[in-house]
């Protein structure tokens, strides 16, 4: 189908070249703000404060990485995400699969369907808010526990919805052979739909993990201890709240405050904490668009 | 005789085999389904319960049960506040701007990027443009406030050009666009994933036919791949309707100040501020109350729209 396109759609070589052109600089400035951090997260203190780094780093230097390597808080809570990626993530992907493998039966073979589904995605629509939500996790006496950061979370309905049309797109005779082989549905779950499923769980695998990785507001609200906070909500606090108390309108003010403040730091902590998500998103990248793509078809 | 005997006699067996079965199988998807439930009930559907704080002069060492009951009064202090109306503007203002940039910007680029024959270069820039989606803001705000300090590089590209540095971040004018650009960096690429699904679900034989006709690329692009696209994109903005309430709290909460309350304040980081950090749990409750009703209502009426001009179904 392509090469029949390619073959009608005559090439236009000035329309092509802006087109190529045009692509590259948009693709450019998403990167120019992440290549500008990491530059001035190995430039030095000097250079960063003089707003002479631009993409390379000026007077190469490693000290901020090995100050955030040797920092225990920091450590500490690198610590705290990896546990809650590997809990939660876990957690995740058990409720997903069983949640979505009932929720893809027509109401033929399950008449109660509608009635689970109407209830998932109400819980999807409507919110109480911010504060009941706090007080009942703070009632169940979650607080300062890891559980605080994986049991309100662990039910990513957006991923049982994306899982479940997938598994709808299954043929139905695959079922059929397998309870004409006397297979009851555990059985046809884990040995017939989990591995032919394997685009669709890496890509909620994948989804959870991010998100798991990336949430700091849970950590920042529900643990009142630093040694609990996960990596987001350590650079939220120290990193992110300080820089924004630094906006002041007043210049000499902010010269003394920008003395103080080490911008080279920060951005070697902020790099450090994207490697993790930079180290998955090869694989993720692989799976996501088709993930997508098949869990949004519909019958 | 005997022989539709035995036959009848069979398929009543299995008749009752498949129906034991099945009714087994239902069992097991009951099973299957607890767990999800019972989580649910306890941090979605027990949190709803708990609105009702927002009826209450709510004394957390007092509980839900013996809090002192005060009616409307919540709401009401709500509509006399000074800030009210600007925080409800400034959430309208910003949550609109997102959703129109956010559906624009990835349209034109899917169209531009569905151009390219090169499989190489194209799947290079969905990778790069994909990246922001998948990182937070946390890491997002901190690059954007190297990126936009006093010494920054735009401000050492400004005064490259001789123009005067700009304090964007406390700048009134300057907050609302960068939280829409920003939000348009870190969503535009992951959204064109819909837009190139649709894009490649275009008959081949339309372009055939038009190209016979004797239509150029140009007529292509307004008369075959445009109007291919245009029921996709009417179903995003119909379903964006539901976002309306909600400006992006994730990333004002990390990128605002006091300065820019004023313009950059918005309903979700208003309910936060005086709920957990001022401890007027009453009133922050009704104001979230508020906002998930309307919002509710909102995106039962983009369901039923979708589901009438767009044959969609969530489910």
């Amino acid at each position: 189908m392509e090469g029949g396109k390619g073959l009608i759609r005559r090439h236009h070589p000035v329309f092509d070249t802006l087109i190529y052109v045009f692509l590259f600089i948009v693709a450019f400035l998403c990167l120019l703000p992440i290549i500008n951090t990491i530059a001035i997260s190995f430039s030095s203190k000097t250079a960063v404060s003089a707003g002479s780094v631009y993409f390379l780093p000026v007077e190469f230097n490693l000290d901020s990485y090995q100050t955030v390597l040797s920092d225990r808080s920091f450590l500490n809570s690198f610590a705290v995400s990896v546990k809650r990626v590997l809990l939660g993530g876990t957690i995740n992907f058990i409720i997903t699969v069983l949640m979505a493998y009932p929720l893809s039966k027509n109401t033929r073979l399950f008449p109660g369907r509608n009635i689970y589904m109407w209830f998932v995605v109400f819980t999807m629509m409507f919110h109480g808010g911010l504060i009941p939500w706090y007080m009942t996790i703070s009632t169940l006496g979650l607080l300062d526990t890891i559980w605080a950061l994986v049991l309100p979370t662990a039910v990513p309905v957006f991923n049982v919805i994306l899982l479940m049309n997938f598994f709808r797109a299954v043929p139905k005779e695959l079922e059929e052979a397998a309870n004409i082989d006397g297979s009851g549905a555990w059985k046809t779950l884990t040995h017939v739909f989990l591995p032919i499923s394997v685009p669709a769980l890496s890509t909620v695998t994948l989804f959870s993990i991010v998100s798991h990785w990336n949430s700091f507001f849970d950590g920042m609200i529900l643990m009142n201890s630093k040694d609990n906070w996960p990596l987001q909500t350590y650079i939220q606090q120290l990193v992110i709240s300080l820089n924004s108390i630094m906006n002041t309108t007043d210049p000499d003010e902010l010269r003394r405050l920008s003395s103080i403040s080490n911008r080279t730091l920060n951005a070697a902590k902020v790099i450090v904490s994207m490697i993790p998500i930079l180290m998955v998103y090869p694989f993720m990248q692989r799976y996501f668009v088709s993930g997508i793509v098949l869990g949004a078809v519909k019958e | 005789m005997f022989v539709l005997n035995t036959l009848s006699f069979y398929s009543q067996r299995q008749v009752t085999i498949l129906q034991m079965r099945n009714k087994r199988a239902m069992f097991a998807y009951n099973i299957m389904l607890i767990p999800g439930v019972i989580l649910l009930i306890t941090f979605s559907i027990i949190p709803m319960l708990g609105v009702v704080i927002a009826f209450q002069h709510f004394i957390p060492t007092r509980g839900v049960w013996s809090s002192s009951w005060v009616g409307l009064d919540n709401f009401k202090y709500m509509f006399m506040l000074p800030d009210s109306m600007q925080i409800f503007k400034n959430t309208l203002i910003i949550a609109g701007g997102k959703i129109i940039a956010g559906l624009l910007a990835p349209f034109v680029f899917s169209l531009i990027l569905h151009e390219v024959k090169a499989v190489l270069f194209k799947r290079s820039i969905q990778t790069i443009v994909y990246l922001p989606h998948f990182l937070s803001w946390v890491i997002l705000a901190g690059i954007l406030m190297n990126l936009l300090t006093l010494d920054g590089f735009v401000n050492q590209v400004i005064k490259w050009f001789g123009g005067e540095p700009i304090m964007f971040l406390t700048s009134n004018t300057w907050f609302r666009p960068i939280l829409i650009i920003s939000d348009v960096w870190k969503e535009f690429g992951f959204s064109t994933i819909v837009y190139l699904a649709a894009l490649t679900g275009i008959n081949a034989t339309l372009y055939e036919a038009a190209s016979i006709d004797g239509a150029n690329r140009m007529h292509q692009l307004f008369y075959v791949t445009i109007p291919g696209i245009l029921p996709t994109t009417i179903l995003l903005a119909t379903l964006s309707l539901g976002n309306v309430l909600n400006a992006g709290f994730e990333q004002i909460l990390n990128m605002y100040n006091p300065l820019v309350y004023s313009t950059a304040d918005i309903i979700d980081t208003y309910v936060y501020r005086i709920g957990l950090l001022e401890a007027q749990y009453g009133l922050a409750t009704a104001v979230g109350l508020l906002k998930s009703i309307v919002s509710f209502i909102l995106i039962i009426i983009s369901y039923r729209l979708a589901a009438r001009y767009a044959n969609y179904r969530i489910f």
